[in-house]
């Protein structure tokens, strides 16, 4: 009998294109996605190289990091952003890929197109110059995210060198409590392990909590895999997944993919299977969650007190968590319930789908915005705000005094027109809370769209329990 | 052709700060040229200047005592973003060698693939570089990647590891998509059969 294997194992295994002794695999990659801040380079290394692109159909491009999201129909403002889209039209054209610009119907984060357009498949490899290509592992294929000299291997061989990590399952079991959402859940699980305890592992998640969510809330988990240093997470597929991708524009369709299905079924880690490494949660366990400093492992159930600097463990730790409080002009020992936010931002790959709206749109309904609070929607794709306007979402969001914007990843990074100004609070449905990340000085909060739609109506960090019955 | 990469005896930039990420190492609104060069100059941009553009004084690498090609910093640097303008800012700065007790995966990667060496050591001795940098500012620390140690004035020293692969591509400055061009026709096969063979070989 062969040695039983976990998912990623298989997955891995059957796309080894080389092993040399002493050489990191030769992995061929399924989907490659580009953006336009991490390709120029890799372009013009082909051009230096003379070398076309090895397989033009494998790769997708869009516009995202740097797009305005109000009036994208207007030449884009800022000349090194707009000079960085052309740019990206130019070598997509040259090189013959598929570009989703900004107009196209198609158009959206690259993290949130790829699924949304059936282009993100069970078993695949997935690659793309974003760390968060791991949102796409809730499929069940191995995604992860590269620097841009690997963005030019990709483009010139589809493959990548690469070491095979070790594997750690992380599983959650147990019914999730009134509120809780799959933000809380990943952000639990962070301030648990720390920001770099999965560094050199790739995560498959499992369990039974895991196994009721919905693919949008499994990606939104697998999106923050990077958040605690893993290379990737992934979730085996099953019937969710399949009913998921059934149907959609680039999915293979009819009986070819009912095939498929089948294949897809034995995307399994064995029983017995060895991980490096197993960590086991309840869900019972897990609150509402939000950060309070400037890594995504500084979080806490939003009912907690910040941790006092004799709670912590290391003496190294202690000088960087005085600096981040300082940063973001927190006491330690306090508590953030009922602290003054300023903004209020609804998108990015984390949370942006059209599942995250309606999360949002089901707390604010009928309310208002507090009138001290700014709040952003910003969808994560041309077909989600679509999407939002057929269901009414967005008579709602202006309603409550909401400002529904077109897609890009907005203030997400604090690269396009959409920043946080220096000093202000912003709860942020984003994945990084790192300094000025949303903009010089910016202090950013992480919680759920539940979370961040409570602290709109209220103006302040709000338990959202309080407002769900 | 990379620039080829053997030893380095130099004086260091001592930065003790943990989970330094590449949003510090290089803010995303300086991410907007199409070219490699020229990060160097907004390396840890919001660390080092003031919001009107004017050195901040207590940052480190506008200490005159403090220069060189090794930077020495805390624990899991280059978490976050994938963001390759990370390792070409440091390298565009002049850094030749980053030391830390641990680093992440896709940073370690990047600079790897840009002659940028990341030497790992243990808790205790990067506390050693720290102290020794403290007592003397001119302290040189020898990294010998041939041998793979890193050695402090005193004799104190400790290997580090590195992937024979990447070891002989730095010393020749060799990059990976020499060798995969290499496999040109393995990957072709592999292009033309693998979407059947991914979905049947499980
Ligand atoms: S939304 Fe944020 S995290 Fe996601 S791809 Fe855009 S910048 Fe990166």
């Amino acid at each position: 009998m062969n040695k039983p294997k976990t998912l990623f194992d298989k997955i891995w295994d059957a796309h080894v294109v080389k092993q040399k002794e002493g050489y990191p695999d030769a992995l061929f990659i399924d989907r490659h996605f580009i953006h336009e801040v991490t390709s120029p380079q890799a372009f013009d290394g082909l051009r230096k190289r003379g070398i076309p692109v090895f397989n033009t159909s494998r790769t997708t491009a869009t516009a995202d990091h740097n797009v305005p999201t109000k009036d994208q129909h207007l030449p884009i403002r800022e000349a090194l952003s707009r000079h960085q889209v052309e740019t990206l039209r130019k070598n997509c054209a040259e090189f013959g890929i598929e570009l989703y610009d900004l107009g196209h119907p198609f158009q959206g984060i690259v993290h949130i197109i790829g699924p949304e357009l059936g282009l993100t498949l069970p078993g695949m490899t997935i690659v793309c110059g974003d760390s968060h290509t791991s949102t796409h592992g809730a499929f069940g294929n191995i995604a992860f995210g590269i620097g841009t000299s690997e963005v030019e291997q990709v483009l010139a061989t589809q493959c990548i060198l690469q070491h095979r990590p070790k594997t750690m399952r992380i599983e959650v079991n147990g019914k999730l409590g009134k509120g809780v959402v799959a933000k809380d859940i990943i952000l639990y699980i962070i301030s648990k392990i720390s920001a770099s305890g999965a560094t050199g592992y790739f995560v498959e998640y499992a369990g039974s909590t895991i196994e009721s969510l919905s693919m949008e809330a499994r990606m939104t988990i697998c999106n923050m895999s990077i958040e605690m240093g893993a290379r990737g997470g992934l979730i085996a597929p099953d019937d969710t997944t399949f009913n998921y991708i059934r149907g959609r524009k680039f999915a293979p369709q009819g009986e070819a993919f009912e095939k498929l299905v089948e294949s897809w079924k034995l995307l399994k880690t064995d029983k017995d299977a060895a991980y490096d490494n197993v960590l086991t949660y309840d869900a019972a366990d897990i609150a509402p969650m939000i950060t309070y400093g400037t890594n995504p492992g500084m979080g806490i159930r939003v009912t907690d007190r910040i941790p006092t600097t004799e709670e912590l463990k290391e003496i190294n730790e202690k000088t960087s968590f005085t600096k981040s409080l300082e940063y973001m002009g927190l006491e330690p020992g306090s508590t953030l319930l009922g602290k003054p936010v300023d903004y209020v931002f609804i998108g990015s790959c984390t949370n942006a789908r059209i599942e995250d709206l309606r999360l949002v749109a089901s707390i604010v309904n009928g309310k208002q915005k507090s009138p001290n609070v700014e709040v952003w929607v910003v969808p994560g794709s041309k077909q989600v705000e679509e999407q939002a306007r057929k269901e009414g979402l967005d008579k709602i969001f202006e309603a409550a005094g909401f400002e529904l914007r077109s897609p890009g990843c907005s203030a997400c990074l604090g690269m396009n027109e959409d920043k946080i100004p220096a000093g202000k609070y912003c709860i942020s449905t984003s994945n990084r809370n790192f300094e000025g990340r949303q903009g010089p000085k910016s202090r950013t909060f992480l919680a759920s769209p539940l979370s961040a739609a409570a602290a709109a109506i209220t103006g302040r960090i709000t338990d959202v329990r309080e407002l769900v019955d | 052709m990379k620039e080829k990469f053997i030893n380095l005896k130099s004086t260091t930039v001592p930065l003790p700060v943990e989970n330094i990420d590449t949003d510090q190492i290089i803010p995303a609104r300086f991410l907007k040229a199409t070219t490699r060069e020229g990060f160097g100059e907004n390396l840890f941009r919001d660390w080092r200047y003031d919001g009107d553009g004017n050195p901040k004084t207590d940052f480190i690498l506008n200490n005159p005592t403090h220069q060189g090609k090794i930077l020495v910093a805390g624990k899991n640097f280059g978490c976050g973003s994938s963001r390759e303008h990370a390792a070409w800012a440091l390298y565009d700065y002049g850094f030749r060698v980053v030391i830390s007790s641990f680093f992440a995966d896709i940073f370690k990667n990047n600079s790897l693939n840009n002659a940028l060496l990341p030497v790992q050591v243990s808790d205790s001795f990067l506390s050693k570089i720290f102290k020794s940098v403290e007592n003397n500012p001119k302290t040189e620390i020898e990294v010998n990647l041939e041998t793979q140690t890193i050695t402090l004035p005193d004799g104190n020293s400790e290997t580090f590891e590195i992937n024979p692969y990447k070891k002989a591509c730095l010393i020749n400055g060799h990059d990976d998509i020499d060798y995969l061009l290499s496999l040109k026709k393995e990957i072709k096969e592999f292009d033309f059969k693998s979407y059947e063979l991914q979905a049947t070989s499980y």
